[in-house]
């Protein structure tokens, strides 16, 4: 039993999912407010701290302090257990993220599995059970019916979800994500063929079929975050607050915390498949392989390009949010079943064409 | 690691006896999901990342959602009240005798145990991960019964959806 190994897992986990990931969330709460403010011509919150930038200690130390109110007619036992199921998952996908290259000869990933991306889709997977329990726990109308709501949409899009990440996996060959953005550090990111082995006849026509992959990939990721516009499991004019009506205090923060989450996880996700990673553009600063040394400020660079890349896509999430408005449930289940499964599906075949073809 | 293993072990144990207990639906579903998830990290443990990922993935992640989601829809609650049959628990517990008796006297008479476990045989390939050996066995070695197990799976789909569309006609 090594227990270096078993050191330097604990400092990157402490660090990586208690010390960025976790204030991440506040902060993008944070962020949420001031973009809805600004796109609302409101002014959001700016009395806490520079900015506002304070107002997610606030937030946090309000949620602790106010009184933990359990009504009377809940199943007790899965009322508490709900909402830390909502959170654990999406944390526990973060160990299988390449959030940098290597500092100080230690490589910048929890867990390098060689199955990431199924590893993510089946932990994340997991997470509906706390939104279901919440639901059903609660004994009470409009939860169960957003719980009811929110199973049907998140298995809906968890199939186009996982269709739409098989053609990247078919160009890569690997199902590794460590290799996956070393790979695109040399050969061009999925979306930004501009360099390597990227730059030639072959890599702008795969990336048709990585450019459908990637609208599927962010709408399912819009739908299993329960995000709007697809956020009916919660949505207010039709179901009070969804299946956390009955929570209060830091429980209900919790089902709040666990969604910015899984949205940031999902935006690490995103960025590992279709954006290099913590990867530079044109190949700058690219280490010779997966495992090799790099300076130290090199590695600083990575793991700040990679936290770069992932809060622009949580400020588009957030922009989305503010943009567009809430479908009807019906057209949300038909475009997951109707539009998007098959989208993906013929996504997969048509790689596979162009693969064969160019080969 | 064994101290992984007795952990993961009981737990998958506790779930599967969860789920035999419990009078409740939703209870003795999620015990059977606690279950699966020890079973998971059981084959991870053996090395065997696909198969343990595939599990939670298939199993615990869409399979049970859908039976808690029609339990906590038909809202069944009938099980919960009804009495223990005598004569049924009876013949459960006779099963449950003989079918632990049979363990016992094949793992007495087996290897297990004993004989070590054959090497895996090198695949040539991209890759050496176990996702590219199944996947290379999958589509080399045992083409056959894949599209067999998929053209199973269809008929099984077209048949609910056959089933289900009678009605509104």
């Amino acid at each position: 039993m090594d227990w270096q190994i078993i050191i330097a897992a604990s400092i990157k986990i402490v660090v990586f999912v208690f010390l960025v990931t976790l204030p991440l969330v506040a902060m993008s709460v944070w962020a949420e407010r001031r973009v809805s403010a600004a796109i609302q011509d409101r002014v959001g919150p700016n009395r806490v701290g520079p900015a506002g930038l304070l107002q997610a200690v606030a937030d946090g130390i309000k949620f602790l302090l106010k009184e933990d109110f359990t009504p009377d007619h809940v199943r007790k036992g899965y009322f508490w257990l709900a909402p830390a199921l909502v959170m654990v998952p999406a944390l526990m996908t973060s160990a299988v993220l390449p959030f940098g290259s290597s500092l100080f000869g230690e490589r910048m990933v929890i867990a390098d599995l060689n199955v990431g991306p199924l590893f993510v889709f089946a932990v994340a997977s997991l997470s509906v059970y706390g939104i279901v329990l919440a639901g059903w726990a609660s004994n009470s109308k409009y939860p169960f019916l957003g719980g009811v709501r929110s199973t049907s949409q998140m298995i809906s899009y968890e199939i186009s979800l996982g269709l739409s990440v098989v053609p990247l996996i078919m160009i890569y060959g690997e199902l590794n994500l460590s290799s996956i953005v070393q790979y695109q550090a040399e050969n061009g990111w999925a979306l930004l063929p501009l360099w390597g082995e990227g730059l030639s006849f072959k890599g702008f026509l795969l990336t048709i079929p990585i450019v459908i992959s990637f609208i599927v990939f962010m709408t399912s990721m819009f739908a299993e975050t329960n995000r709007l516009p697809f956020d009916l499991p919660e949505c207010e004019t039709e179901l009070v607050a969804g299946y956390h009506t009955e929570y209060s205090s830091m429980k209900f923060a919790l089902f709040f915390l666990g969604e910015y989450a899984a949205m940031i996880i999902g935006s690490g996700l995103a960025v590992t498949l279709f954006f290099g990673g913590w990867s530079l553009p044109f190949g700058w600063l690219t280490p010779e392989t997966v495992d090799a040394a790099v300076p130290w400020w090199h590695g600083l660079i990575h793991i700040g390009t990679f936290f770069a890349k992932v809060i622009a896509l949580i400020l588009f999430f957030i922009v989305i949010r503010w943009t567009l408005p809430r479908f009807r449930y019906d057209q949300l289940m038909r475009l997951g079943w109707v539009f998007f499964f098959e989208i993906a599906l013929f996504n997969v075949v048509l790689t596979a064409l162009l693969m064969w073809w160019l080969a | 690691m064994t101290f992984l293993f007795y952990i993961f072990a009981a737990l998958a144990l506790i779930g599967g006896i969860g789920v035999v207990v419990n009078r409740n639906p939703v209870s003795a579903a999620f015990a059977m999901i606690v279950s699966f998830l020890g079973l998971a990290a059981l084959f991870i443990q053996l090395d065997a990342y696909l198969v343990g990922v595939l599990q939670i993935l298939v199993y615990a992640g869409a399979i049970m959602v859908l039976f808690i989601f029609i339990i906590m829809l038909l809202d069944v609650q009938a099980e919960e009240r009804r009495k223990l049959p005598l004569f049924s628990a009876l013949g459960a517990g006779g099963v449950a005798v003989a079918f632990a008796a049979l363990l016992l006297v094949i793992l007495t008479r087996s290897e297990v145990g004993t004989a070590s476990i054959p090497a895996l045989e090198a695949i040539e390939g991209p890759g050496t991960s176990d996702v590219h050996r199944i996947g290379e066995l999958l589509f080399s070695q045992y083409w056959f019964p894949i599209q067999v197990v998929g053209i199973l799976l269809l008929v099984a789909t077209i048949g609910v959806v056959v089933l289900s569309k009678k009605e509104l006609k």
